[in-house]
């Protein structure tokens, strides 16, 4: 009997083991599928994949979504964080410094054992080539386009160095503090497989980098797919996801739509009048300040508003918080060239709304009615929503003694009248051109400098301030951070001392995402990281 | 028939000329020029003459057009200077899912439409008659940008019964007809683009039916002892050639004029195309694709000749 009854637990063990096993197999089959492959599937605004082959079009977001995903930059963003603008982190280089000797020597130390997506080797002479590729018209590699969009931020590039295989040398034309900052735009392509490929239209169909994603297929205007670089450098940033999917959809509501129906799980730029409905299906939609400023460019020379009260007096007419509130909130009242979460705010004067100031002011200038034409977009990167948000700012001023004039045109023709300058379109008396303030000379310097009068650059109404032209000067051969930063804010707070723009409003870069979506951290910045998403199988 | 179809082929050209000359002249009119778009805003002016020049874009127009003409000629309609892709490319992929769209819309417009300008047609005066006529009001009267926004929200988003944008699960190159994951998202673009010439053949097939049943010979039929179903499709022989002809000129404008559609949908045709070209001074893609749109308007227009003289012999073309 013990005997039969050891026999009979033993096939109960069996069994039960069989069962658990069984169970056990089918558990983890259901498991399995959820496991097996999760792709992340975005809806950009763009309406084409951007540029693959290096520096990216179609703006900063083809930088977000094609630059920062298939490649690295000498120098990358930290994209890690939400409670501060994003900063600079090591990238391919892992150090870099001004020459103690020699102000305008930038040397670089790279980053070792780094390899790109087709195998080949990253080092100092894959530097040096990619450097000669947006610089050199007499290289075989040389890329016209990719030169002529990196062209402000290459031009005080004299030359290049091999110091060894794990080390460069930059050399500039003339001192500058903040050349550094250029290097994190800067893509580094493979030298090994463009060389397989034998040209830019070959090797777009098989674009080789360093960066967390590689390159799986295209159908131009329609998807990237990207999948995940298991062998990435830095392990932290391994994508979470096994595949990114990237979809040109420029239209708001179709990209609102996709994400509601299930066809995308993250879509860039929500209009404001979708947020109620994306929220009220459990979609989560983030926004966070980051360097953005919509605002106008004034002209210093013809019409009203070379007079400082005018200037003035336009900004104390300005009701931000109905601007945010029109915006359902995707927005931050503006007061300045940076948002005030930029390190660069500083303390400026801030002209609060005003109505009777600005009144008295127009009076006192002798301008009243104060009759004045602004040029606008119908639409266009950064824009947001230009045509009510400019009829706002039109009663606003039109409220306290202006008489407005809105010149609406298509973004190409606005962009147009920016780049040509104030000269050549004398009867415009500001432009609504929204801008990126990532860094102090594209964010700020561009825009108060007289060096970059248009058509030079980019201050379109040719405002100068001698103080201005000192300080940064003295920004450009001061190598010690701090003591740069300073000055930085000074030349901030004198553009608002000289209400050198209307100030009126930064976006919120708000996104919208499906609830199965998980990890994402938003960045103060143009750029986000996409590889701590999850994605989940279900709601 | 062979001397009329060569005629009608030479005929072809003096029209895809001025297309592309009127088109060419109109884009250097509008204000901001194609390399804008990949400078920074703050691009210096070497920099601006550099690309002019890389592109061909600071030699006369002229010579640009004559250029680009003797290219086309032999099937080069040049690179996008957005995307660096030849544009032939470009215009060929995106018009095979137009046409699409745009046959498969006037295909279903048709089925409806002639059974219900016949019945108009047959009861004229009667509450049929003024039901199908309002009906047709509507669809000419409807936005098809709206109409497309609304069927989304209703199919897609709220029932989630039909998806939203695209050509199916990996695009228009796996695009696949008879697979229902793909054929689903053919169903809204299409009943979008159909509403128009929904309305406009019904009113077509109502008046030339109606018209035909006017004549004395149909008399004649009637009182030769012929049934109604009889005589309704002698009636509607007749009409055909009519209605043919307004469904090809509705398939031409489907063809050119469903930027607004493909946008809201997505759909990478070449409304899709065209609309980002415009918006980036495109060019190259610009000239290519209204070039290869109006030799597709030529083209339909003929082979509706051609069908016309099949269905009619009455109709002789020489």
């Amino acid at each position: 009997m013990p005997h039969h009854t050891q026999t009979f637990r033993k096939i109960a063990a069996c069994l039960a083991a069989g069962i658990a096993l069984a169970f056990g197999a089918s558990a983890l089959s259901s498991i399995a599928p959820a496991q097996a492959q999760t792709t992340l599937r975005v809806a950009m605004t763009a309406g084409d994949i951007p540029d693959v082959t290096g520096q990216p079009d179609q703006g900063f977001e083809g930088y977000r979504f094609v630059g920062y995903t298939l490649y690295d930059s000498l120098i990358l963003w930290d994209l890690s964080r939400s409670d501060v603008e994003a900063s600079l982190t090591p990238g391919l280089a892992t150090k870099w410094e001004i020459d103690p000797k020699d102000s305008k020597r930038w040397i670089f130390t790279l980053r070792k054992d780094v390899k790109f997506h087709d195998g080949s080797d990253f080092n100092a002479d894959v530097v040096l080539w990619n450097i000669s590729r947006i610089t050199d018209e007499k290289v075989p590699h040389f890329n016209a386009k990719q030169f002529a969009a990196m062209r402000t931020r290459t031009v005080n590039i004299d030359r290049a160095e091999k110091i060894d295989d794990h080390t460069v040398a930059i050399i500039t034309k003339e001192p500058d503090s903040l050349f550094y900052i250029q290097m994190s735009f800067w893509m580094m392509i493979s030298k090994a497989q463009f060389e397989k490929a034998g040209s830019y239209e070959k090797y777009a169909q098989m674009p080789s980098g360093t960066g967390p994603y590689r390159f799986a297929g295209m159908v131009p205007r329609e998807r990237l797919e990207l999948t995940r670089n298991d062998t990435y450098w830095n392990p932290k940033r391994v994508p979470k996801h096994d595949r990114l999917v990237l979809q040109p959809m420029p239209e708001a509501t179709t990209r609102a739509a996709a994400l509601l129906s299930g066809q995308v799980d993250f879509i860039e730029a929500p209009s404001p009048d979708t947020i109620a409905r994306l929220k009220s299906s459990g979609m989560q939609v983030i926004t966070l300040p980051y360097p953005h400023n919509w605002h106008y460019q004034f002209n210093f020379v013809d019409g009203p508003f070379k007079d400082k009260r005018v200037r003035q007096a336009a900004n104390y007419a300005m009701d931000r918080g109905e601007m945010v509130e029109m915006l359902n909130g995707l927005a931050q009242e503006g007061y300045g060239t940076v948002p005030p979460s930029s390190p660069y705010f500083g303390k400026p004067v801030l002209y609060k709304l005003d109505p009777k100031k600005a009144t008295a002011l127009l009076k006192e200038a002798k301008c009243y009615p104060c009759e004045v034409t602004l040029a606008i977009s119908t639409s266009g990167s950064g824009q947001m929503q230009p045509l009510p948000m400019n009829e706002l700012v039109k009663s606003q001023l039109e409220a306290v003694g202006f008489k407005v004039k809105l010149e609406v045109m298509d973004w190409n023709a606005l962009l147009d009248v920016t780049f040509k300058g104030r000269e050549k379109f004398p009867a415009y008396h500001a432009v609504n051109v929204s801008r990126a303030t990532q860094d102090p000379f594209s964010g700020i310097f561009r825009f108060a400098m007289r060096k970059q009068w248009a058509p030079a650059g980019g201050n379109w109404g040719h405002y100068e301030n001698p103080e201005i032209e000192k300080l940064i000067t003295e920004i450009y051969n001061t190598f010690d951070q701090a003591k740069r930063d300073a000055m930085i804010t000074r030349v901030h707070e004198i553009m608002n001392d000289d209400a050198a723009m209307l100030f009126v409003t930064h976006d919120l870069n708000p996104r919208a995402l499906s609830p199965k979506v998980k990890g994402f951290v938003q960045a103060q910045s143009w750029f986000q990281d996409l590889t701590p998403i999850t994605v989940g199988t279900t709601n | 028939m062979w001397h009329y179809i060569a005629r009608r082929i030479v005929y072809a050209i003096p029209i895809a000329i001025g297309v592309t000359v009127f088109c060419f002249a109109l884009v250097f009119l509008a204000p901001g020029n194609p390399v804008q778009m990949l400078l920074p805003a703050d691009a210096s002016q070497e920099v601006v003459d550099l690309i002019m020049k890389t592109y061909g874009f600071d030699r006369p127009l002229p010579v640009q057009y004559w250029t680009w003409l003797t290219r086309a000629v032999v099937g080069d309609l040049g690179v996008s200077i957005q995307s660096n892709r030849p544009v032939i490319d470009e215009v060929l992929r995106a018009l095979g899912n137009t046409v699409f769209l745009s046959f498969g819309a006037v295909m279903l417009a048709f089925s409806i439409a002639f059974v219900l300008g016949t019945l108009a047609a047959y009861y004229r005066g009667s509450a049929v008659d003024r039901g199908v006529t309002a009906l047709s009001i509507v669809g000419v009267s409807i936005p098809n940008y709206w109409l497309g926004i609304v069927l989304v929200i209703v199919f897609a988003v709220e029932l989630n019964w039909l998806p939203a944008t695209g050509m199916g699960p990996r695009g228009s190159e796996t695009f696949d007809l008879f697979n229902w994951s793909h054929f689903k998202h053919v169903i809204l673009p299409i009943i979008t683009l159909c509403m128009v010439p929904v309305g406009m053949i019904t009113r077509t097939t109502r008046s030339a039916v109606s018209e035909v049943l006017g004549n004395e010979f149909v008399n004649t039929l009637r009182a030769k002892g012929l049934g109604e179903l009889a005589v309704i499709r002698h009636a509607l022989k007749n009409a055909m050639p009519q209605i043919l002809a307004v469904m090809g000129l509705q398939f031409g404008y489907l063809m050119g004029g469903s930027i607004l559609v493909e946008t809201i949908f997505n759909w990478p045709g070449t409304g899709f195309l065209l609309n980002k070209a415009i918006l980036t001074r495109d060019i190259p893609v610009l000239q290519g694709t209204i070039l290869i749109l109006a030799l597709v308007f030529v083209f339909t227009n003929l082979v509706v000749d051609l069908f016309q003289t099949a269905v009619d012999p009455r109709i002789k073309r020489s």
